[in-house]
């Protein structure tokens, strides 16, 4: 290796090392900004460099809490978000997040937990979709193509966590960057307009700045990530770990 | 005799189907000086570029402002009277004059918003609610 070669990497070891402590830059006490290193110009594609993910400790989770699915709706436009839906009963409405209550048969122990698309590493929704509709992006957040989604319902069925919606019912005034409509089965988007412009999911965002700071989002990729440095440190559980779906939502606070 | 016959029939018949015929779309000005691309270059190819866009977007997260439909919406966007914007339903919206016209049905305001609006931009979750 040449001299200047040298220069070069020890100059590329020195801008990594900077991008790493930039990565979990305390602002105030409470805020800190993460994943600087992730910035990604427009006009680039997603890499399966990254896989993104977001772990939830349910002890902060409050119960009577649903900041994480208010900003849901607002950002995506649907239930409260949206004027539209109006004929539907409620469980044939859109859930793209919901709180579920889990209780310890033999204890008693009752928590509150958010509940929504698992963006699993091995899809069965994806496996099922006979259109192809149904697709994980390669950096890892399971979306739905409605422009070929025949509605058909199968990944409704195949989904272990009920994480997805059909829509029954003309719409109206949707958001720009979270297209809605009738006859297309939607789910949890992981806030994909809100990644790839480098925020973070608005139920993260919603519950780091006003609530409980609950949820961590970030690149399970990325061992000097936050997600990645709590799960290394405390663990996190995959909800029905039993099916190998491996999934990029991760829970701490419940066990077996 | 037979002739003459046919002639004035010719003439009267061309005579009604010009006065049948659909009037022409009046076509709203978007913003700014001129398109992304040239305008007869869109007129008969937007659809294959803003569906390469889709594509672009949806599995590759690419995310520029040239041949986005949220683009398209946003400097086509016309207004009422009233000051409000008009919807896909009206024929006065910019891509429902034409094919209304050319009678085109379009799918895309099934799911995507026909109008520009104030809650796109991330203004709540920016104040942190």
């Amino acid at each position: 290796m040449s001299e200047k070669e040298q220069v070069n990497l020890t100059r590329r070891n020195l801008l990594g090392g900077t991008a790493a402590a930039m990565a979990g830059l305390t602002i105030a006490p409470g805020i800190i900004l993460v994943e600087t290193a992730q910035a990604k110009p427009k006009d680039q594609p997603v890499t399966d460099a990254v896989r993104w993910g977001i772990l939830i400790n349910i002890n902060n989770c409050a119960d009577d809490c649903t900041g994480c699915v208010d900003a849901c709706q607002e950002e995506n436009g649907w239930g409260k978000g949206s004027s539209d839906e109006s004929k539907s009963r409620p469980d044939q409405k859109a859930q793209w997040i919901r709180k579920v209550k889990v209780t310890d048969r033999e204890t008693g122990h009752a928590k509150t937990l958010p509940m929504m698309c698992q963006h699993c590493e091995s899809p069965p929704c994806v496996d099922v979709c006979p259109t192809g509709a149904s697709y994980k992006r390669i950096d890892g957040i399971v979306l739905v193509d409605k422009h070929i989604c025949i509605g058909c319902r199968y990944c409704m069925m195949a989904c272990p966590y009920k994480a997805r919606s059909f829509i029954h019912e003309t719409l109206t005034d949707q958001r720009s960057y979270a297209p809605r409509g009738q006859g297309t089965v939607e789910s949890c988007t992981m806030c994909v307009h809100r990644v790839d412009d480098d925020q973070q999911p608005a139920c993260v965002e919603a519950c780091s700045s006003t609530f409980n700071s609950a949820m961590i989002f970030g690149d399970l990729n990325d061992p000097e990530s936050k997600i990645s440095k709590e799960l290394a440190r405390h663990g996190g559980v995959r909800i029905r770990a039993d099916l190998g779906l491996n999934p990029g939502v991760r829970y701490q606070g419940i066990y077996g | 005799m037979y002739i003459f016959k046919l002639a004035i029939l010719t003439l009267f018949l061309s005579v009604t189907s010009a006065q049948a015929e659909v009037p022409l779309p009046s076509i709203s000005k978007g913003q700014g000086d001129s398109c992304v691309r040239a305008t007869d270059d869109m007129r008969y190819n937007h659809m294959d570029y803003i569906q390469h866009h889709r594509d672009e977007t949806m599995y590759r997260g690419i995310r520029t402002e040239q041949d986005s439909l949220k683009q398209c919406v946003t400097c086509h966007a016309v207004k009422d009277d009233d000051g409000g914007y008009i919807n896909a339903t009206d024929k006065r919206h910019f891509c429902s004059s034409c094919h209304s016209y050319a009678s085109v049905k379009i799918d895309c305001f099934q799911c995507h918003t026909d109008t520009p609006r104030s809650t796109d931009i991330h203004e709540p979750l920016a104040q942190g609610q």
